[in-house]
């Protein structure tokens, strides 16, 4: 048994703060378990899967998140503890239903939990999903550290019993993929079944009536949350600067006031629940400083309430001066980090960081900045070869054609690696509504040819009603299903297509070829490492009319490689790359932008990084001399 | 005590595995480590970078404070690079692995890859002391370029006044690795081990 599943509780673990929740979740028995992939909270339910294959609990990864909180609620309904966990985009998902649930109210204690992404490290925005806790009236936790995850996980359960409704945990990356030691409690004992008491439905009638229920509800968690040690302040009595801080930013306030020296004059409110807010606690420290800084992710979101309830409160705390996003004292967008605070608390104390001193000296010795890695699909990605052959399939037809792009690795399509074909990315099966809408701009003098692509689970997940859509009102679009057996850029999460559920257990896949069919629409399956022939299937669906669909169906490279590997040596042959000579205009290394094909500056030719090249062999296709050749590995 | 150490490098190198094995070791001697763990979009081929802060008295934050990492064991001579001005410092060593790892608009020319050579003066030049070790060509010798981390974390616990040693990296690896797995992941650390004795002047 893997550690962080263990029965009984008292060791120290160094556990990620997505562990850290899935292990509280245990703790407070929860038996149910769902949600959709996405960075930064891919392993909450990943972990919780693993425990599935030895504690009677049950996980899933549903086909959405909006599935996956209803059927978590459900469990709620029936009496068990349930959690949902996903990423901010999937908070906008759940949100229909959301704010209706928190109307019915809830059984069981059910936890949402939500990962944002300050800085869009792994996301295609940058959104502070804590509003939507604001918008259901929902209790909203924010822990700081593993430790306090795992905690504040049990919390919610707790509160939610107690309110009767569902209780929102907020994380973000640089918590999620923190790892710290974590002491861990002790697995409860299961029992008692799932019944739904038919007396006590759960529905939003009469509308004005649940609405105020929902509205004493909060005031009840508001009351929970003045008790509790979650809300605890540090520093003097009366302080020169308040700073009030939430979720991972309270680690970068404290060790700048101590690396700053300013603990006799700082002094720190940390707000575990940060809607509603512990408004008597407030009240206290709001009249013992004349200064308050903000220090939270990503909107200014305690600021505002905090100023609010300022103002309500008046004279009894006086004029205060504010500082965060609101004085531009805190930037309004990007993560927060230690270097930040340091810079903001230096300024009010006029105090300098000591960094300055080395840092000027290293600008003598790199003058410029140092450049970026541009991003660029794997050694091998089949995602390579579906471009290449977008690539070639509208060139050939000649009318400014371009990609509508959804939501997966080959987002980066947008970037020269998938030839930057892809001129729009939104939300999960955006791509598909927007062919649909293109689809019947021909009425309007429209005659670029559009070709929308989207992966398998995002098929899944939100491709399927605009496909539909544009069968019912006869669109003409071309969807390619980009079908690489995996939720890829998450980390290789199962989906209704590769056979597998969450838990592991085998399950027939969902066939997408049937699922298209079933509709009306012209199917065609393909494989992207044959380049010409894919950009020629293309091409011809191309010309024809209605909804058409290509599935280019080939492994992502890194499963491949976990499951057997390639079957090629890649080599250039010396003799045959001419290289500038050419006349290729470099064309392997300056546009088919393989990592694992580099450029020997001394000879002035091609050369595989053997490092890098994993031997998917594509790249031959590309050469226009035949240069780069491909030998079948030796099996020893 | 508080050990502040930054593992950056390419996805795909192993730096995220390198840093929990390292963290586990630590934790189980009694220490008190944070790990951050900064990854993007892609599996492969962008920056990674893992901050770890290991302490006998209590947890700190993920993100180490600017300029003030101790230790910066750079799998890769850019990724190194890129971060010495905010990280580094008079006093910080560091771990680099030579062989780079040409980014997709350096191939194609767009911008050059600094000279390694250049980096190695600049890193040296920066006030700590520099281990520049082969260490890629060592790992597909052992094996293949994935035995690159367990070489740099030989490196790495073979620093004189290291908190972690290799003997508890051993025992983590005993419990994160098949037993086939074992003999050649124990000689690429002391593989990394012996090159810095090499370099010990």
């Amino acid at each position: 048994m893997k550690e962080i599943f263990e029965r009984s509780g008292g060791s120290e673990l160094l556990l990620q703060g997505n562990e850290a929740i899935a292990r509280g979740a245990l703790e407070s028995g929860v038996r149910f378990c769902a949600g959709y992939p996405g960075n930064p909270s891919s392993e909450i339910i990943e972990t919780l899967a693993e425990a599935a294959k030895e504690i009677p609990v049950y996980a899933e990864w549903s086909i959405n998140e909006k599935v996956a909180l209803e059927a978590a609620a459900a469990a709620s309904f029936a009496g068990l503890r349930a959690i949902v966990s996903m990423k901010q985009n999937g908070v906008n998902v759940v949100s229909d239903f959301l704010t209706n649930l928190s109307l019915s109210g809830t059984g069981g204690g059910l936890v949402l939990v939500t990962c944002d992404d300050p800085g869009g490290i792994s996301s295609t925005n940058e959104e502070d999903a804590r509003l939507f806790a604001k918008l259901a009236d929902v209790p909203l936790l924010e822990p700081s550290t593993p430790q306090e995850a795992l905690e504040m996980t049990k919390w919610a359960f707790e509160l939610s019993e107690q309110i009767k409704n569902i209780v929102i945990l907020r994380s973000v990356s640089r918590l999620s993929h923190t790892r710290a030691n974590t002491l861990i409690g002790d697995l409860p004992d299961y029992g008692g079944g799932a019944f739904f008491d038919t007396k006590s439905p759960f529905h939003t009638f009469p509308v004005l009536t649940k609405h105020l229920e929902r509205h004493k509800k909060l005031d009840s968690a508001m009351i929970l949350s003045e008790r509790s040690a979650f809300n605890r302040y540090d520093g003097p009595d009366w302080p020169e600067l308040l700073v009030i801080a939430s979720g991972s930013c309270w680690n970068y306030v404290t060790e700048a006031v101590e690396l700053l020296d300013l603990s006799s004059k700082v002094g720190v409110l940390k707000l575990g629940m940060t809607w509603p807010l512990p408004c008597n606690l407030l009240r206290k420290h709001l009249a013992r400083a004349g200064r308050i800084l903000f220090a939270e992710e990503l909107d200014a979101f305690v600021e505002e309430s905090v100023k609010a309830l300022t103002a309500d409160l008046g004279s009894e705390v006086g004029i205060k001066n504010f500082y965060g996003r609101g004085s531009g004292h805190i930037p309004i967008c990007g993560e927060l980090s230690p270097g930040l605070i340091l810079g903001v608390l230096g300024d009010l104390f006029s105090k300098v960081w000591k960094a300055e001193i080395f840092r000027e000296k290293i600008r003598t010795f790199i003058p410029q900045p140092v450049p970026p890695r541009e991003f660029g699909f794997c050694a091998g990605c089949p995602h390579r070869g579906s471009f290449y052959a977008i690539k070639a399939a509208l060139a050939w037809d000649g009318r400014n054609g371009f990609v509508s792009g959804d939501i997966g690795c080959y987002s980066m399509g947008i970037w020269p690696t998938g030839f930057n074909q892809v001129k729009s990315v939104h939300a999960m099966g955006s791509g598909v509504g927007l062919a649909s809408g293109y689809g019947k701009l021909g009425q309007f003098g429209f005659d670029q040819p559009v070709i929308t692509v989207c992966g398998d689970s995002t098929f899944f997940h939100a491709a399927i009603p605009a496909l539909i859509n544009a069968r019912f009102n006869d669109s003409d679009i071309l969807l390619l299903i980009l079908d690489n057996s995996a939720t890829a850029m998450t980390g290789f999460q199962p989906h209704p297509g590769t056979g597998s559920n969450a838990m592991g257990h085998k399950v027939e896949p969902v066939d997408i070829e049937s699922v298209c069919r079933s509709l009306g629409v012209y199917v065609e399956v393909g494989d992207p490492y044959d380049l010409n022939v894919t950009a020629c299937a293309i091409y011809r669906l191309m010309g024809m009319a209605g909804p058409r669909v290509l599935i280019l169906r080939r492994k992502c490279a890194l499963v491949q490689g976990r499951q057997g590997g390639f079957p090629y040596t890649m080599m250039v042959a010396r003799e045959k790359c001419l290289g500038e000579e050419c006349g290729c205009g470099r064309y392997c290394t300056k546009i088919f932008r393989c990592p694992g094909l580099i450029w020997d500056a001394a000879e002035k030719k091609a050369l595989i990084d053997e490092v890098i090249c994993v031997g998917c062999g594509i790249c031959s296709e590309a050469c226009p001399r035949g240069a780069i050749v491909r030998m079948e590995k030796r099996k020893d | 005590m508080l050990q502040n150490l930054i593992i950056t490098g390419v996805g795909g190198q192993g730096n995220v595995l390198a840093s929990q094995i390292l963290g586990r070791a630590a934790v189980l001697s009694g220490l008190k480590v944070t790990i951050g763990e900064t990854f993007g979009l892609s599996q492969r081929g962008g920056s990674v970078m893992s901050h770890v802060r290991i302490s006998d008295k209590r947890n700190y934050g993920p993100l180490i404070p600017p300029n003030m990492a101790d230790v910066i064991l750079g799998l890769e001579p850019l990724e190194t690079l890129r971060i010495i001005q905010e990280y580094g410092s008079e006093t910080c060593s560091y771990i680099v692995n030579s062989r780079p790892i040409y980014p997709l608009n350096s191939i194609a020319g767009e911008m050059e890859y600094p000279d390694p050579e250049w980096i190695k003066m600049v890193v040296s030049s920066s006030g700590g002391k520099l281990y520049w070790l082969d260490a890629t060509r060592h790992a597909i010798a052992l094996g293949g370029p994935i035995m690159l981390n367990m070489i740099m974390l030989g490196a790495l616990c073979s620093l004189p006044g290291f908190p972690v040693s290799i003997s508890q990296i051993q025992a983590i690896l005993a419990r994160v690795f098949p037993e086939t797995k074992l003999e050649a992941n124990h000689r690429a650390l002391a593989t990394g081990s012996e090159m810095i004795a090499g370099n010990a002047n």
